[in-house]
């Protein structure tokens, strides 16, 4: 084992570990704060994955020469979209459903086959890709076997600019102390004269931009299929769950550890062997901390 | 009270409506055999996962059937398909298989894509006394009386990959694959036959379906230095593979990469651009020189639009209706132990050339083509075998 092979790992692992915090966010917003198991949650990744497909067509379409810019337009795109489908469906789904989990389950279960026939219908059945922007392939080109691929790079950095929004916005402005208010009580939260109905709202759509986005900077690394949001929704759930479902730190933290795990282990085992290894901790580790590893409140 | 008579008028309804569904055929008047068109049945996933694969199969197949219409049809009978939707799922694939034999009295079955999906029709079409044409390339270890083969098997083409690579891009060989059968089975093959030719394995891997994450195991390619990759990763996994693989300078120059699993089809959804440079091997490619072909791929194009692209599995769809047709004519008959019978070394001259099948395997003597991306998505054939025959029980496993 060489240095360049370490060094390459190391940066495996982070590439990694952004990758599954930028699919884990929308869900822990969604899920861990306001409690709503959104099993369509991998579909709304793949619509911001389509929306990015879209807006990549049409610049090809009418504005050629900003091609080099459409990625940026289109992950903007992509959260504008599942933003106002996540209202949507809150306003028209969701909220019937706050005390019904097991029905909400039922409900966002039929929502992503739903969705995922309605991308079969309007993209077709065949997986589709956009194509890499100039400045985003390639690596750099550190030694001569250490190279990091600037996509990825590309992912790094968006992760840390919307988890530091994310965190603004929880935990320094005025709209995520409600959201803060309200999941902690939501009577007196009423009570103090905070629109409860509407703080549901724009946060369950928040969340669901954040899978926009993720969805739309993976389109990245692979092609997008009507049941590609499948693929990521198991993914998501686990970091969330394994974290610990009420804490965004956890969050993080879980999304860590799995990705160095897995991608440590894919070095010395096969993929499938390096997954299963990395289930079998989850399921270790829930057995003894049910709460999940971080989970900070044990009253409910 | 009421909940009774209701039970009771339901049974009756349903007693008489399943009388009326046994005996509707018999009461069909017979007309003469000569006019009434023979039927056919096209089972292939429409909807689901699989359908990326399996839609265009059913265009080829249909573009035989036209074909073969338009000059006649079979023993002056119009070949008539009737389509049935697997839909991804293979209790559904029995279930429509027992329905095409059963209920509209098919002649042959063309469909199936996956292995899962042709291992849960098999018991159907034995215990009905079907015929079922197997389009794709699969992993052999399998011979039905009630089956015909017409596609690879894992020898015809693993070995002629291996031997060519060997002679062309490298002895040392990284193995990467999907994590299913026919990967598995392929690189069993493949490593016995790596020893022959003097080669080593460096590497073996392998990811579960839809896997996208192969940054690690391209730094293991790298650190083994090994000159070729011999991939079975398939369906969407390949784009992830190919673009991590050309981000990490992995283009196919220093180190070759050969797919067993990439026709042109599939490489609309991966993108020309990430895949040029890296090699096939199937049995067919739309490049292939043979009028046969030249005209295939002209009526495609002409009945489905110019972007379409033909690709191996599309083409064993299209041969398999005439050879079926063939094979018919030959016995004289419709019944399914004569054509099975007269198929036996029955050859054409497919879109890939000359074909022939096995005296007895119900497999298909073929050819195997080695061929390089281009950007424009279509393959440049490097090399041809001369047929290969098909062995689906190699001694080596």
């Amino acid at each position: 084992m060489t240095f360049d092979t370490i060094a390459m790992q190391v940066f495996n692992g982070l590439s990694l570990f952004t990758v599954l915090v930028l699919m884990a966010l929308g869900l822990a917003i969604v899920f861990g704060l306001m409690g709503v198991i959104n099993m369509a949650h991998g579909e709304l990744m793949a619509m911001g994955a389509y929306a990015t497909y879209a807006t990549a067509a049409l610049f090809e379409r009418f504005f050629p020469s900003l091609m080099g810019i459409y990625f940026l337009v289109g992950i903007v795109v992509a959260f504008v979209v599942t933003f106002v489908f996540g209202y949507a469906l809150e306003r028209g789904l969701i909220r019937f459903l706050y005390k019904r989990p097991l029905d909400t389950m039922l409900a966002t279960w039929g929502l992503g086959l739903i969705l995922q026939q309605l991308f079969r219908s309007v993209f077709g059945p065949r997986e589709v890709g956009v194509p890499t922007e100039r400045w985003l392939e390639g690596a750099w080109h550190i030694t001569g076997s250490i190279s990091l691929p600037l996509g990825r790079i590309f992912i790094i950095g968006l992760t840390i600019v919307v988890s530091a929004t994310v965190y603004l916005l929880l935990f320094r402005s005025r709209w995520g102390l409600r959201i803060r208010a309200v999941t902690q009580n939501r009577d007196m939260s009423g009570a103090a004269g905070i629109n409860t109905a509407r703080v549901d709202a724009v946060t369950f759509a928040f969340g669901c931009g954040l899978a926009g986005i993720a969805g739309s900077s993976f389109t990245m690394l692979a092609s997008t299929g009507p049941t590609t949001g499948q693929q990521y929704v198991v993914d998501t759930f686990i970091v969330v769950v394994f974290g610990g479902v009420d804490s965004l730190l956890g969050t993080f933290l879980s999304a860590f550890l799995i990705s160095q795990q897995q991608s440590g282990l894919e070095l010395f085992l096969t993929g499938s062997m390096a997954k299963a290894a990395m289930l079998l901790m989850v399921i270790v580790v829930l057995y003894f901390r049910p709460n999940g590893l971080f989970a900070m409140r044990v009253r409910r | 009270m009421t909940k009774t008579i209701r039970r009771r008028q339901i049974l009756k309804g349903s007693a008489l409506t399943a009388a009326g569904l046994g005996l509707a055929p018999l009461m069909r008047p017979r007309k003469a055999a000569a006019a009434e068109p023979i039927k056919v049945g096209i089972l292939h996933s429409l909807t689901g996962t699989i359908a990326i694969a399996e839609a265009s199969v059913v265009d080829a197949e249909k573009l035989a059937i036209e074909e073969i219409n338009g000059r006649g049809g079979v023993m002056g009978r119009k070949i008539e398909p009737i389509t049935e939707d697997g839909a991804s799922d293979w209790p559904t694939f029995a279930e429509k298989a027992r329905k095409l034999l059963d209920r509209d009295g098919v002649a042959c079955i063309f469909g199936c894509y996956t292995s899962a999906s042709r291992k849960a029709v098999l018991p159907v079409m034995e215990k009905s006394k079907g015929l079922l044409y197997y389009p794709t390339y699969y992993e052999g270890l399998e011979q039905s009386p009630n089956i015909m083969y017409t596609a690879q098997e894992a020898t015809q083409s693993v070995i002629a990959a291996v031997d060519w690579l060997a002679k062309n891009r490298g002895k040392t060989f990284f193995l990467i694959g999907s994590d299913y059968i026919w990967p598995r089975t392929t690189n069993k093959i493949a490593k016995p036959t790596i020893a022959k030719v003097g080669g080593k394995v460096v590497g073996e891997d392998y990811f579960p379906l839809g896997h996208i994450e192969f940054s690690s195991v391209i730094n293991k390619i790298k650190a083994s230095k090994a000159e070729v990759i011999l991939s079975t990763v398939v369906g969407g996994s390949n784009v992830a593979f190919y673009k991590q693989l050309a981000a990490a300078g992995i283009t196919g120059k220093s180190q070759a990469l050969l797919a067993l699993a990439v026709s042109e089809e599939e490489l609309s959804g991966i993108g020309p651009e990430n895949a040029a440079g890296f090699l096939s091997c199937m049995g067919y490619f739309q490049s292939v020189k043979e009028p046969a072909n030249e005209k295939f791929v002209k009526a495609f194009k002409a009945k489905y639009g110019a972007k379409r692209v033909t690709g191996d599995t599309l083409e064993c769809g299209y041969t398999s209706v005439y050879l079926w047709k063939l094979a018919a004519e030959k016995a004289g008959s419709f019944d399914v132990p004569k054509v099975v019978a007269a198929s036996s070394e029955l050859a054409w001259d497919a879109p890939e050339g000359k074909i022939k099948f096995h005296k007895s395997n119900h497999h298909l003597w073929k050819h195997a083509r080695i061929g390089e991306f281009g950007k424009d998505g279509q393959v440049k054939i490097l090399y041809e075998s001369p047929l290969i025959e098909p062995n689906p029980f190699p001694k080596i496993l």
